[in-house]
C-alpha cells in the first residue's frame, strides 16, 4: 500500500535514469520509455483501485511525522488524475515510437517525457504546498527542454514566451508560499486547512488571490492564457498532446485543491470570482478558436475554453458541480490528447496543419476521420459521448444554484465549439482537396503505431459516455471528499492529535 | 590563453579542491556540509581545470561522461530511499548500521550518507554538463 | 530591519518587472533572476527575522541550546535557489540559441508564433 503511493513517482524516475544511461542508443531508450509509461499506467490503476476500496491514503516520506515531513496523499481525485496521466502517458509513448524523428529521440526525448510524468504525478500526490512547488518545477524543467528540443526558429520563440511566463508564475507561487508560511507557520496542506481559520480573513483572501494568479497562469485562465496559443503549436505533436493533456490540468488541479482544502473561509467572495473567470475563459478561448485556420492553433485555443468549464464546477462549489468537474477533467484530457494526435496524423498524410490547404481526407483516410469525429463531438458535448455527461452535470449544477448567466455562457460556448469542430471537419476532411501546388510526395497511410493509441483513447471516450452512471458515481465520491476535507486532514494528521 | 602560473597552481588546487569536496561530503553527516556543496566544490575544481587547460582535457580527466554521473547519482540517491522500503518503513527512512574498524571508535554509517553521495555525483554531473557545453560553444 | 528588507524586496520586484518589460533579450533574463532573488528575500523576511544561533545541536546536548533560527525558510530558500540556478542556466542557453536562430535580441522581432 505504501509502495503504491510512491510507485507513480518512482517508476518514471527510474525509467528516466535508465534511459539517461542509454544515451544515443535509440532502441534501448524507446524500450525504457515504453516500460516507464506502461509501468506508470499499471501502478496508477493499482493506486486507483486501492483508494477506491480503502479510502484516502497517506504516507510520510522518511517517517517524519506529518506536519514536519513531506506527506504524500492520495484521495480519489488525486488517484483519478494519476490514472488519467498514466493513460495519456502510455498513449503518447506508443504514438511517439511511430512519429518522432530520430534526432529528437536520441537527444533525450524519452527521459524527458518520463521526468515530465514524474513531475505531474508528484504534483497530484503531494500533500505539502512547498513540495507542490518543487514538483511544478520538475515538470516545468522537463517541459522547457521538450519544447525547445529540435531548435527550430518557431520553437525558440515559443519556448522563450513559455519559459518567461511560467517563471513569473513560479516566482509568484513561491512568494505566496513564503507568505503563507509566515502567517500560518506550516506548509502541510492538511495542517494549513486546520490553521488558516485562525489567521485574519483579509490576509487569507489576499493570499488566495496571489495563488489564483500563480496557478491561473499555469492553468491558462482568462486573462492569463495568452502564452498558451503562442507556444503550444511549435513542438512536435506528441509533445503538444502531452502538454495539452497534462500541464494546464496540473494548474487546474492545484486550483481545485487549494480552493477546496485551504481557501474556503470566504466562499462568498472567492467562488463567484472563479465563476466569472470561468465564463470569460470559455468565451475568449472559443472565440479565439473560431478565428483560427491552423489545425493545431485552433485546438490550442480550445484548451483554454475547456479550462473554463473545469473552473465553472469549482466556482459553483456544490457536490454535483465538483463531480462534473472531475468527470470533465478526465474527459477533456482524453479528448484533447486524441485530437492533437489526430492532427499529427493529418499532418503526416497531407504535409500541413493549414486548414485551407487540407481537404478530402474523408476519402483518403475514412478511419482517421471517424477517429477525429469521436473526440471532436465529445468535446462539443454530443450524446452519448463523455463530454455530454460532463457538461450535463455542470449545467444541472448551475441551474440548481440559479447561476443562469454562466449556464447560458456554457451552452453558447458548446455551440461555438461544435461550430469550430465542424469547421475542421469540413475544411480538412470533407471538402475537395485544393489543387496541389506541387506534386504530393507519395501518400503514406498512417502506420498502425499512430492509429492504435488514438483508437484506444477514442474507445475510452465512448466508454466514459456509455458507462456514465457508475463512473459518475466515482466522480461524486471524489467530489464528496473534496467538499468535506475532514477525511483528508484525518488521513494525514490522524495519529498525531 | 595558456598561463604557466595558472597551470602550475591548478595542479595543486585541483587535488586540494577534490579532497576538500570529499571532506565536505563526509562532514555533512552531522555538521554544515553535505552532498550539494561538496558537489559544487568538486565541479569548481573541474571548472578551474577547464580554464587552465581546455574542455577535451577536462573530459579526459573526468573519464566518464557527465550524463553518466547524473544517471548514476540519481540512481544511488533514489536507491538509498528504496532500502528502507525493504524493511517495511516508508520511502527514504534513514537506516543505520555500525562499523567497527581498527584504530577508530564505532562508526555509524547509514542511508543518508548514500543519499548524499548520490546528490554529490548528480551535482557534479549537472554542473559540469552545463559548464562543458557552454565552454564548447 | 523588516522595513528595510521590505523596501529592498519591493525595489527588486520593481526592477525585475521593469527589465522584463524592455525589448532586450538579455534584460529579460536579468529581470527573471532579479525576480527570483526578490522572492527568496521575501520568504526569508516572511519567515521571521531573529538574532539567533543556527539550528544545530551542539556536541553532547540533545537539543539546541538557546534561541535558534527557524531552519525551514532557509531550507526553502536553498531549494528555491538551486531550482532557480538550474532554470536560469537553461534560460541563458535558450536565449543564446534564440539569438542565434533569429539573429536578433529584440523581443519584438519574435512575433512569428503569435499570428
Amino acid at each position: 500500500m505504501r509502495l503504491l503511493l510512491i510507485a507513480p513517482i518512482l517508476i518514471p524516475f527510474f525509467a528516466a535514469v535508465a534511459a539517461l544511461t542509454a544515451w544515443r542508443r535509440r532502441p534501448l531508450q524507446r524500450a525504457f520509455g515504453i516500460a516507464g509509461s506502461v509501468g506508470l499506467l499499471l501502478a496508477a490503476a493499482g493506486l486507483f483501485e486501492s483508494v477506491r476500496h480503502h479510502g484516502i491514503q497517506s504516507v510520510q516520506i522518511g517517517h517524519w511525522p506529518a506536519p514536519f515531513g513531506i506527506t504524500l496523499v492520495a484521495d480519489l481525485f488525486s488517484a483519478v488524475m494519476v490514472l488519467t496521466a498514466g493513460v495519456v502517458g502510455a498513449a503518447v509513448a506508443f504514438y511517439s515510437l511511430g512519429s518522432l524523428d530520430p534526432e529528437r529521440e536520441s537527444f533525450g526525448y524519452h527521459p524527458l517525457v518520463q521526468i515530465l510524468l514524474m513531475g505531474v504525478c508528484g504534483a497530484f500526490l503531494t500533500g505539502d504546498i512547498f513540495n507542490l512547488y518543487v514538483w511544478f518545477e520538475v515538470m516545468l524543467m522537463a517541459s522547457f527542454v521538450l519544447l525547445a528540443l529540435g531548435g527550430e526558429r518557431a520553437q525558440m520563440e515559443g519556448a522563450l514566451k513559455y519559459v518567461t511566463l511560467n517563471l513569473i508564475s513560479s516566482a509568484l507561487f513561491l512568494a505566496a508560499v513564503g507568505i503563507l508560511y509566515g502567517v500560518a507557520g506550516t506548509l502541510n496542506m492538511a495542517d494549513l486547512s486546520r490553521k488558516l481559520p485562525e489567521v485574519p480573513s483579509g490576509l487569507v483572501t489576499t493570499l488566495a488571490m496571489l495563488f489564483l494568479v500563480a496557478f491561473g497562469i499555469k492553468a491558462a485562465v482568462f486573462p492569463l492564457f495568452f502564452w498558451l496559443p503562442a507556444s503550444y503549436h511549435v513542438p512536435p505533436v506528441t509533445v503538444t498532446a502531452l502538454f495539452s493533456g497534462l500541464l494546464t490540468k496540473v494548474g487546474v488541479y492545484a486550483l481545485i485543491r487549494i480552493f477546496t482544502l485551504l481557501f474556503v473561509h470566504d466562499t462568498g467572495y472567492t467562488h463567484p470570482l472563479l465563476l466569472a473567470i470561468a465564463g470569460m475563459t470559455m468565451v475568449t478561448g472559443v472565440l479565439g478558436a473560431v478565428a483560427q485556420i491552423d489545425f493545431r492553433r485552433l485546438l490550442s485555443f480550445h484548451i483554454v475554453s475547456q479550462i473554463g468549464y473545469l473552473l465553472m464546477g469549482l466556482g459553483l462549489f456544490t457536490p454535483l458541480a465538483l463531480a462534473g468537474t472531475v468527470f470533465f477533467m478526465v474527459h477533456v484530457i482524453f479528448s484533447k490528447a486524441a485530437l492533437f494526435l489526430v492532427s499529427g496524423v493529418v499532418c503526416r498524410i497531407a504535409g500541413t496543419y493549414d486548414l485551407k490547404k487540407l481537404g478530402g481526407l474523408y476519402r483518403t483516410a475514412p478511419g482517421l476521420s471517424l477517429l477525429f469525429l469521436i473526440p471532436a463531438l465529445s468535446l462539443a458535448g454530443m450524446p452519448p459521448l463523455s463530454g455530454f455527461v460532463a457538461k450535463l452535470a455542470l449545467i444541472e449544477a448551475g441551474l440548481a444554484t440559479a447561476q443562469y448567466a454562466v449556464v447560458a455562457v456554457a451552452l453558447g460556448v458548446s455551440i461555438l465549439t461544435l461550430f469550430s469542430m465542424m469547421k475542421i471537419w469540413t475544411e480538412a476532411f470533407w471538402k475537395n482537396p485544393p489543387e496541389p501546388e506541387r506534386p504530393r510526395e507519395e501518400k503514406s497511410a498512417a502506420p498502425r503505431l499512430l492509429i492504435a493509441p488514438i483508437s484506444a483513447l477514442a474507445i475510452l471516450i465512448i466508454i466514459l459516455g456509455l458507462a456514465a452512471g457508475p463512473l459518475m458515481e466515482i466522480a461524486a465520491q471524489a467530489a464528496e471528499q473534496l467538499l468535506h476535507p475532514e477525511g483528508y486532514v484525518e488521513s494525514v494528521l490522524g495519529g498525531i492529535q | 590563453m595558456i598561463s604557466l602560473i595558472l597551470r602550475t597552481a591548478t595542479h595543486f588546487l585541483f587535488t586540494i579542491m577534490l579532497q576538500f569536496s570529499l571532506f565536505l561530503l563526509l562532514r555533512g553527516h552531522n555538521e554544515p556540509g553535505g552532498g550539494f556543496v561538496a558537489g559544487l566544490m568538486a565541479a569548481g575544481g573541474f571548472a578551474l581545470y577547464t580554464i587552465a587547460y581546455d574542455v577535451a582535457a577536462t573530459r579526459q580527466a573526468l573519464r566518464v561522461d557527465p550524463r553518466t554521473l547524473i544517471a548514476v547519482g540519481l540512481a544511488i540517491a533514489a536507491g538509498s530511499g528504496l532500502l528502507s522500503l525493504m524493511k517495511g518503513s516508508p520511502f527514504m527512512t534513514g537506516e543505520w548500521g555500525h562499523l567497527r574498524l581498527p584504530y577508530l571508535e564505532r562508526l555509524n554509517i547509514g542511508t543518508p550518507l548514500l543519499f548524499d553521495t548520490g546528490v554529490y555525483l548528480t551535482v557534479i554531473g549537472v554542473t559540469l554538463m552545463i559548464i562543458l557545453s557552454l565552454a564548447e560553444e | 530591519m523588516e522595513m528595510l528588507l521590505s523596501l529592498v524586496i519591493g525595489g527588486l520586484y520593481a526592477a525585475g518587472f521593469y527589465l522584463m518589460l524592455r525589448r532586450s533579450l538579455a534584460k529579460l533574463i536579468i529581470g527573471l533572476s532579479l525576480l527570483s532573488n526578490a522572492t527568496n528575500l521575501l520568504i526569508f523576511t516572511a519567515g521571521g527575522l531573529t538574532r539567533a544561533e543556527p539550528p544545530l545541536v551542539p556536541r553532547g546536548a540533545d537539543r539546541p541550546t538557546g534561541p535558534f533560527a527557524d531552519p525551514l525558510p532557509q531550507a526553502m530558500i536553498l531549494t528555491a535557489i538551486v531550482i532557480g540556478f538550474g532554470v536560469l542556466a537553461f534560460a541563458l542557453v535558450l536565449a543564446y540559441r534564440a539569438y542565434q536562430t533569429t539573429g536578433s535580441e529584440d523581443l519584438d522581432a519574435m512575433k512569428e508564433t503569435d499570428r
